[in-house]
């Protein structure tokens, strides 16, 4: 194609814009409002995400051992876990760091445990493990048990993961993604629909002008050409309006929530993560979206 | 140069509009296509520029066979060929100028010649001094103009023209027909289907007459011959 037949193309689909302007309005604003709500449900999917990952993360291990195990077989069992794939990190929790933390614990009623010090206390030696999946902890948590298997003081006395607490909290995650997915996927054809709706609207607007190019000769591709580039500008101009807005409004709740929410233990995606992934796949599925629209829709007036 | 040999054509509701067409038109004629109204007329000139495809027979024009011509290659026909309408098919948010230009901006001719052209073809039909209007400030006479300037900006060879007077009076329609005549004496074939008795009956070209799809008379310096 020559230079200046392209130019020409961007110039005709910049004016095709200008001309139609109440239906450029239109499906500007249509594909502004769909990809707004699609952008708000993909920001509370990230952000549960990021919220069901920090709960995931706290899952710990606990491993105790038989009281009295000597400090040389506790070293060798430490690094026995660690050895262990799935474990990220090991931590030792002698039986006083047990007993304080106990304490903590019950806050007030930490009086029960007076009289319990570091000659009595009835606490046995122990590991905290993290492992780097959440989702391997029972794997981990087996290993750590088998190790006893080769040991002959059988010193490990209790694996903990809190198994049933572990496995419900992570079928409660699975859902609030899969339902997040389906919403998003959902909105996203929706969108996909409104928009290519209001293009070919445009386009049957101008089947006119569609006729009377073909009648003075113009090959098919040459009329394509300025509603390709006019869809691509529709849906590229929508979808940076709703990113603006949908940026500017996530900006302003991760500000309120800074003090509102301060005291939760939870945080926000924060902006500049969110802006490339959720503001890149806005314009690109806005762009994609209006092409695919006007390409579909002038297809349909161009058989003869 | 148009040439259809027992050419039939029926639409797929079962109405035969054409049957058993033959006729050949020479290089640089001028025709008039006349008959009552759904005679026929219209088809015959949708098959010249391909905008119909014949049932049976062989339609050439400029050399194409047309009924055997690939869609992809209907672009580069329709270019040697100028159509002019009775309702001007202007589009109506282009001035003048870009309505004429708008023909030649499709088959990619470079800037500079656009603007050459268009501006020659505008003086032709006379309205060069009102380039900038738009079709709705022009008056009836004065769009069919335009439109005539945009079928002959890419010289083509031959004009069809349906029905060009329809809409106007008769003074409006003289002036067109003026035009055309200085258009075919410059060297375009031109088939024009008209009900224009005085039209007819006046220039003196040839006739073609055709009824319930068949051609019942062909005349040199022909007459209307119909009388309403």
């Amino acid at each position: 194609m020559k230079f200046s037949t392209f130019s020409r193309h961007v110039r005709e689909g910049v004016k095709g814009i200008v001309r139609n302007g109440w239906m450029s309005f239109a499906s500007i604003s249509s594909i502004a409002v769909s990809l707004f709500i699609l952008g708000v449900f993909m920001l509370l999917t990230l952000n549960v995400n990021r919220f069901t990952e920090q709960v995931e993360g706290q899952a710990q291990i606990r491993v105790y051992l038989q009281l009295d195990t000597p400090q040389e077989k506790i070293a060798e069992i430490e690094r026995q876990i660690k050895r262990i794939p799935e474990v990220a990190n090991v931590v030792f929790v002698s039986k006083e760091d047990g007993l304080r933390r106990l304490r903590e614990t019950l806050g007030e009623k930490g009086s029960v445990l007076d009289g319990y010090e570091a000659e009595n206390n009835p606490l046995p030696d122990g590991f905290d493990v993290d492992v780097f999946e959440p989702r391997q902890i029972e794997t981990a948590a087996r290993k750590i048990e088998a190790l006893n298997d080769t040991d002959p003081d059988q010193s490990i006395w209790e694996v903990r993961y809190g198994e049933e607490t572990v496995k419900q909290l992570f079928r409660i995650t699975n859902a609030i993604r899969n339902v997040g997915l389906v919403i998003v996927l959902g909105l996203a054809v929706t969108a996909m629909f409104l928009i290519s709706t209001s293009i070919r609207m445009t386009i049957f607007a101008r089947r006119r002008e569609i006729a009377i190019m073909k009648l003075v000769g113009a090959t098919n591709g040459f009329i394509r050409w300025p509603f390709f580039v006019e869809g691509a500008l529709t849906g590229f101009t929508g979808a940076l309006i709703t990113v603006v807005v949908l940026m500017a409004g996530y900006a302003q709740v991760i500000r309120s929530t800074q003090f509102d929410m301060g005291l939760m233990m939870f945080e926000l995606v924060p902006l500049d993560e969110v802006i490339w992934t959720v503001g890149g796949t806005i314009v690109a599925l806005g762009t994609l979206i209006g092409i695919w629209g006007s390409t579909l829709s002038v297809r349909k007036h161009l058989r003869v | 140069m148009i040439e259809l040999h027992d050419v039939w054509k029926t639409y797929p509701d079962g109405t035969v509009a054409l049957q058993a067409v033959n006729v050949v038109i020479d290089r640089n004629e001028f025709v008039f296509i006349v008959g009552p109204s759904g005679a026929g007329k219209s088809t015959f000139m949708k098959l010249i520029y391909r905008e119909e495809v014949p049932t049976k027979g062989q339609i050439s024009v400029n050399g194409f066979n047309l009924g055997k011509l690939k869609p992809r290659k209907i672009p580069y026909v329709r270019r040697n060929i100028g159509v002019i309408f009775q309702d001007f098919r202007l589009l109506p948010k282009l001035t003048a100028y870009e309505n004429v230009a708008f023909a030649m901006e499709v088959v990619e001719a470079p800037r500079r010649l656009i603007k050459k052209r268009t501006m020659e073809a505008l003086e032709l039909v006379g309205l060069k001094h009102k380039a900038n209007s738009l079709p709705a400030q022009l008056s009836g006479g004065e769009q069919q103009r335009v439109a005539i300037a945009r079928a002959i900006v890419n010289n083509p060879s031959v004009i069809v023209a349906d029905e060009p007077t329809g809409n106007l009076d008769p003074e409006t329609s003289w002036e067109i027909m003026k035009l055309l005549e200085e258009i075919n004496y410059r060297g375009t074939t031109i088939v024009m289907a008209t009900h224009n008795r005085d039209i007819v009956n006046e220039m003196r070209k040839r006739v073609i007459a055709i009824e319930n799809g068949m051609i019942v008379r062909d005349q040199q310096k022909g007459e209307y011959g119909y009388e309403i």
